[in-house]
């Protein structure tokens, strides 16, 4: 007679695993990174594969190192090499890239452990750092040129630096912030491409509602309180992928409801801050490092009450 | 407000067959504990001549159970045999001489009150039968105070995979379940009845809604068909709106809760005083060549069960007592049927392969859908930690141990056993704590 299998119940288990969830993530990314194709040309699927290989190369190369399981497999690193790359301008200079992706898997993700053990987002931290140290290429702004797959090299504002700067003339009009025909990273721009993307993931039950309608809700409030433009700080800058794609990032946001409200609430907050008072024209990157530093202390506030009943203590 | 749960693929391709009888097994084991509480003792020994419906072992002090023959014939042997919980168990093997008689013991109980009724309900060896094997007398033993109780639930919701067995009692033995509630009226005073059941078994509910209506004090509460609710904490909230407190029983809010066969059984047994021998199980599973119900003697191993249910159409990998979700995986087919064993499940090589267990995302998938709102993740990290103030703050021994955690988690990871072994060390923790108390004063 052959062994029986004798594992613990449950012996039923949903189809869906972290592999399912990242490739979710993935499919919902691709309207953006075709966006980014669109408006910036044929170099932008340099930067991403550029992005994407290093990635899955380091968290590798970094387990073989310290003789760790490989968890290539699990697409993870894939998610991150695609959001860095959507996060950085077309012109970037590809060994920034290349040490972007770096920092992001070994610095920020590896060395505190691998998937789930990062306490902050690997491509907004990665952005952040390549920002700081290389904020001359990391600000040049390609101008888009739909459908101009090799498109010349001439350089523009953003819609946030041209706000930032009082300068309401040249501001793109609302269709195209919305169709993302306007400067800034390869895949922030397209708020359509990104809401389609976000809507899939909602879809799937991948993300909840409960941080990017916190956090673009905070950003819209606060611009109608500040006097600001609403629709147009809603449609600009890295908001739309911050909202749905890096603040919902499982290991870095709270896992409860009014926790994930907080944050989102406290990201907005944060944006707006810097956006309206900073030295930088954007602050989503920086809103999530700050509120994922604040994660912990945010789920133990939340934490659902189990359901004692009344207990007589007597 | 309701309790939440999860959607569990209900895979009920059984509902529609009838129980049929399998043929006597040659041989039977029968276990002298399936039931929760102490086990019962052995009265016969080998050689002795028993008849189906004999007492063979007798409980052993207050929360026990008797044991009766499923089968009559030779005893062949009072052994031991380790269970599928990994327990060691006294088990008495009686070889079937096929005929079936009934002993002379087999007589309608005299029941005029409520003592004599839980007495009568006590030496018919009834445990609770939707799975947790409680012995029932205890649940109506309340010390004759009857005003502390005013209603029953009873359980036909029956949220496991695969298991027809209750929806089955409702369809073929609702007479047998309207009689128990008389027997409830008359002899416990209770006023109101709720039969709680999943909106997945529309005959049953017309069924039972049909005689409802005959019926004074009964109501049929239609739930969704959302795993756990036939949990006894989920069903009496979802249906009374009443929270049984940590680490309380449904007395505590007023209520007694009997699954819906284990109440068909007590009308039964009080009708023609036949204790508990057979079961009514379902037969399922991926390896299973026709599912169906089937009753058999308890005892009776589960490679008989399945060869006389059509046997198996691929090698099982996987053989369970009970559904998927809380089901125990037995560790060979010689196991036998046990008083409480609902269902068999066999599955076959793929349906059976372990999922691959990888690290935590930190999806929060696991605290989302806990029923009862504890948070695995934080206590997978405090058992790691081996933290028991921690668990303790963390309400761990609240968990039912359903397993929707486990069951939702993406990475596969054992959530349900870790709460479970996390409860242990509560206790522990708990007992080392009075010890040392004790030992100051």
């Amino acid at each position: 007679m052959n062994k029986l299998i004798a594992t613990a119940s449950p012996h039923f288990h949903r189809p869906r695993t972290t592999r399912s969830i990242m490739l979710d993530v993935i499919i919902a990314l691709i309207p953006a990174v075709i966006a980014s194709v669109i408006f910036f040309g044929l170099r932008s699927l340099l930067v991403l594969v550029d992005c994407v290989a290093v990635c899955v190369f380091s968290e590798w190369g970094f387990e073989k190192i310290c003789k760790k399981e490989n968890t290539i497999g699990d697409l993870s690193a894939v998610v991150t090499g695609v959001i860095l790359a959507l996060n950085l301008p077309v012109d970037v200079p590809l060994w920034q890239a290349t040490l972007g992706a770096v920092i992001a898997i070994v610095v920020i993700k590896q060395l505190f452990g691998g998937i789930g053990q990062n306490f902050a987002n690997p491509a907004a931290t990665a952005r952040i750092v390549l920002m700081t140290a290389f904020s001359g290429t990391m600000t040049s702004w390609a101008v888009p040129q739909a459908f101009n797959f090799l498109p010349d090299a001439t350089t523009g504002a953003t819609p946030l630096a041209l706000m930032t700067k009082g300068d309401l003339t040249h501001l793109p009009s609302y269709l195209d912030m919305f169709l993302g025909n306007t400067g800034g990273c390869l895949g922030e721009t397209s708020v359509l491409a990104l809401v389609l993307g976000g809507l899939y993931l909602l879809f799937r039950g991948v993300i909840t509602w409960h941080i990017p309608v916190s956090f673009i809700g905070t950003v819209a409030l606060m611009s109608l309180v500040c006097g600001q433009d609403v629709l147009a700080q809603v449609l600009s800058g890295g908001l739309m992928i911050g909202a749905f794609f890096m603040a919902t990032d499982y290991s870095s946001s709270p896992a409860t409801k009014w926790g994930k409200i907080i944050y989102g609430v406290g990201c907005g907050l944060i944006t707006i801050l810097i956006r309206f008072w900073g030295n930088f024209p954007e602050g989503v990157s920086f809103a999530l490092l700050i509120m994922s530093i604040l994660t912990p202390y945010i789920e133990k506030l939340t934490r659902s009450k189990p359901l004692v009943g009344e207990v007589d203590e007597s | 407000m309701k309790l939440k749960g999860i959607r569990v693929p209900h895979k009920k391709h059984t509902a529609a067959s009838a129980p049929q009888r399998i043929p006597v097994p040659k041989l039977v084991t029968i276990p002298m504990s399936m039931h929760i509480g102490r086990p019962a003792k052995p009265i016969v020994k080998r050689g002795d001549l028993v008849k189906v419906g004999q007492l063979i072992a007798e409980a052993d002090g207050y929360i026990s159970a008797p044991v009766h023959a499923s089968v009559s014939g030779k005893v062949q042997k009072i052994d031991e045999m380790v269970t599928a919980m990994g327990a060691k168990v006294q088990v008495v093997v009686i070889e079937s001489d096929g005929m079936q008689e009934i002993s002379e013991e087999v007589k309608p109980p005299e029941v005029s009150d409520l003592t004599s009724f839980v007495e009568a309900v006590k030496s018919s060896g009834s445990v609770g039968l939707g799975g947790a094997g409680f012995p029932t007398f205890v649940k109506f033993s309340f010390n004759n105070d009857l005003s502390v109780v005013d209603a029953v639930v009873i359980n036909a919701a029956e949220c496991e995979p695969y298991i027809t067995s209750d929806t089955r009692t409702l369809l073929d033995r609702a007479d047998d379940v309207f009689a128990g509630i008389e027997l409830l009226k008359k002899y416990l005073h209770v006023p109101r009845y709720v039969i709680g059941i999943e909106d997945n078994k529309p005959d049953a509910i017309a069924k039972a809604r049909a005689l409802a209506a005959k019926t004074e004090g009964v109501e049929v509460q239609v739930l969704p068909a959302m795993y756990p609710q036939g949990g006894e904490k989920v069903l009496v909230y979802n249906t009374l709106g009443r929270l049984i407190p940590q680490g309380g029983l449904p007395l505590d809010v007023g209520v007694v809760v009997i699954n819906v066969t284990t109440l068909a059984f007590i009308a039964k047994y009080i009708e023609t005083g036949m204790p508990l021998v057979e079961k009514c199980l379902t037969v399922d599973g991926s390896a299973v060549k026709e599912p169906k119900n089937v009753i058999a003697p308890i005892g009776t191993p589960i490679a008989d069960v399945l060869e006389s249910a059509g046997g198996c159409k691929s090698e099982p990998a996987k053989v369970l007592y009970g559904g998927p979700m809380m089901g125990i995986a037995v560790p060979d087919l010689s196991a036998p049927v046990l008083k409480n064993t609902n269902a068999i499940v066999v599955m076959d090589e793929a349906e059976a392969r372990p999922p691959k267990t990888t690290p935590c995302i930190n999806c929060g998938a696991c605290l989302t859908n806990c029923p009862l709102r504890l948070d695995p993740r934080a206590i997978a990290k405090a058992y790691k930690k081996n933290e028991p103030e921690e668990l303790k703050a963390l309400c761990v021994d609240l968990c039912m141990e359903c397993g929707c955690c486990s069951y939702v988690c993406p990475a596969k990871r054992h959530l349900v056993q870790t709460n479970k072994l996390a409860k242990a060390v509560v206790r522990s923790y708990d007992a080392a704590q009075k010890a040392k108390k004790e030992g100051t004063k």
